[in-house]
């Protein structure tokens, strides 16, 4: 959680222009924005907005049609940027979880390492063990996804992640996919990495953690960033109608279980 | 009845090489359609644009045409194949035995591919999605995601092509080759009762596919992830 970053550090994510187009219907409408090192900013926004494609592009899994995106100072859209070497910095989670089916949550979690990374085994391990620990799962490093919930999936998406010792994490939807007592879980780790300082972009509907986790909240609508500021200002004192009327519903919608879930 | 089995007791050893020659050709055609098979599936669902359509085309030239006139087609059409292009006497001639190979290796490779194919894609687009995203490339992300969960997928289908090709085996009599069914034809040439001699050949087949089948089944539960089923595997 960092206080006013001071400006004269570069971006670790920056994004200029960025538009996007799916079989001619326009997903992102030339969205800019600079992501600080050690920032939490939470992407809010009605669904079909181009939030989880602004993700997407960030790692190249999307293709951006026009801008630019940049990663400390390696242009990512450059066209003959290294791409696998940009996404090993880069930590995904996704809505789905996406755990290898075939491994154990600790080899999900070394199978990055050992083959992009090329760590040796043992020492990948050791590591892996760490970052199970981390979320919560050392006891379930044996079990195959199969075998665990899914909130248990999405933490060891999490520590697989973070094995990569990544610049910055990407969370698409990470509790989207689950039931609401097994939100809490997932929220909960992705708050203690917060606040050890791990910069992230988070899509989500949570309300309660864009506004007690993130430093800044950046609300999309329709492929174009209408506001963005400190949750305080986008709760309390939102520059646009649209923006309260959001998340005036959006609290509604979700904020009802929050207390069960903390 | 007595005198059947007396009969078939008789006959047994020699049919033993026909045996072998049946088993030689069921394995070497599977092998071949694995070799040819998971490329051109991999070419089908990952490759680019002309590699994809190179292997769509040869998967329906032989799904869409009978064994048999690939078999003749091989061993017969191919050492002429060159005045079909005005050149007479070019040609590829094969013997009985890689005539009988290739035909079924190509036949094989073909619906394997289908089996594997669509293994991959029941595999689901998440996982190499997720793979990518460590910063494997795609070549990675196939032999260590994909791969080793569609393979697994793919073998109650590929259990069922090893057990029918022990039997599609049978039409290279045709060309001679003497298997189980060349054999066949010779005995019942020789004791002139055909009747005895195909219930033989019936029943060492019935044997064969049984025991092809059970090895298959261990193997699958050889390789058998804890709960991961073909429902599973969406995500």
């Amino acid at each position: 959680m960092s206080e006013m970053t001071p400006s004269s550090k570069l971006p670790i994510v920056r994004i200029e222009s960025l538009y996007k187009a799916y079989q001619g219907t326009e997903v992102l409408k030339g969205i800019s924005m600079a992501v600080q090192e050690q920032d939490v900013v939470v992407i809010i926004g009605p669904s079909g907005t181009g939030k989880s494609t602004l993700l997407r592009c960030i790692n190249l899994l999307a293709i951006p049609d026009k801008g630019q995106i940049w990663l400390d100072d390696i242009e990512v859209t450059a066209p003959h940027t290294n791409i696998d070497k940009v996404r090993q910095r880069i930590g995904m989670v996704f809505q789905e979880f996406n755990l290898f089916n075939h491994l154990t949550a600790l080899n999900n979690v070394t199978i990055g390492m050992t083959r992009v990374l090329k760590m040796k085994s043992k020492e990948a391990q050791e590591k892996a063990m760490w970052e199970l620990e981390r979320v919560g799962l050392v006891d379930k490093a044996a079990l195959f996804p199969a075998q665990l919930s899914g909130g248990q999936k999405q933490r060891v998406a999490i520590a697989r992640a973070l094995g990569m010792n990544p610049e910055v994490m990407l969370f698409d939807e990470p509790t989207s996919a689950l039931d609401p007592e097994l939100i809490g879980e997932v929220l909960n780790v992705m708050q203690k990495l917060a606040y050890e300082g791990m910069t992230m972009l988070v899509v989500t509907h949570e309300m309660g953690f864009a506004r007690e986790v993130s430093d800044r909240i950046v609300f999309m609508e329709k492929g174009v960033i209408v506001e963005e500021g400190p949750p305080k200002q986008l709760f309390y004192n939102p520059k646009f109608e649209r923006t309260r009327d959001f998340l005036w519903k959006i609290t509604e919608l979700y904020g009802k279980d929050e207390e069960k879930k903390s | 009845m007595d005198a059947l089995v007396t009969f078939l007791q008789r006959v047994t050893p020699d049919f033993l090489q026909g045996i072998v020659t049946t088993l030689y050709l069921t394995v070497v055609a599977l092998t071949l359609g694995v070799v040819i098979g998971l490329p051109a599936a991999l070419a089908r669902v990952y490759g680019p644009r002309w590699l994809h359509n190179l292997a769509v085309t040869y998967i329906e030239i032989f799904r869409g045409t009978p064994l048999l006139v690939q078999l003749f087609v091989v061993y017969y059409g191919l050492p002429a194949i060159g005045s079909l292009f005005g050149l007479p006497g070019v040609g590829i001639t094969l013997g009985r035995l890689p005539a009988a190979f290739v035909t079924l290796g190509l036949n094989s490779g073909a619906y394997q591919a289908e089996y594997f194919r669509g293994a991959i894609q029941a595999v689901g687009s998440g996982q190499m999605t997720a793979a990518r995203a460590l910063g494997m490339t795609k070549m990675q992300a196939i032999i260590y995601i994909i791969l080793p969960q569609a393979l697994r997928l793919a073998i109650p289908a590929w259990s069922n092509e090893a057990v029918s090709m022990i039997k599609y085996t049978a039409i290279v009599f045709l060309i001679a080759v003497p298997d189980i069914m060349g054999k066949a034809k010779i005995l019942a040439g020789r004791y002139f009762n055909p009747i005895e001699i195909y219930i033989a050949v019936a029943l060492i087949y019935l044997v064969l596919v049984t025991i092809a089948t059970w090895l298959v089944h261990i193997l699958e539960r050889r390789l058998a992830v804890p709960e991961y089923h073909l429902e599973s595997a969406r995500h």
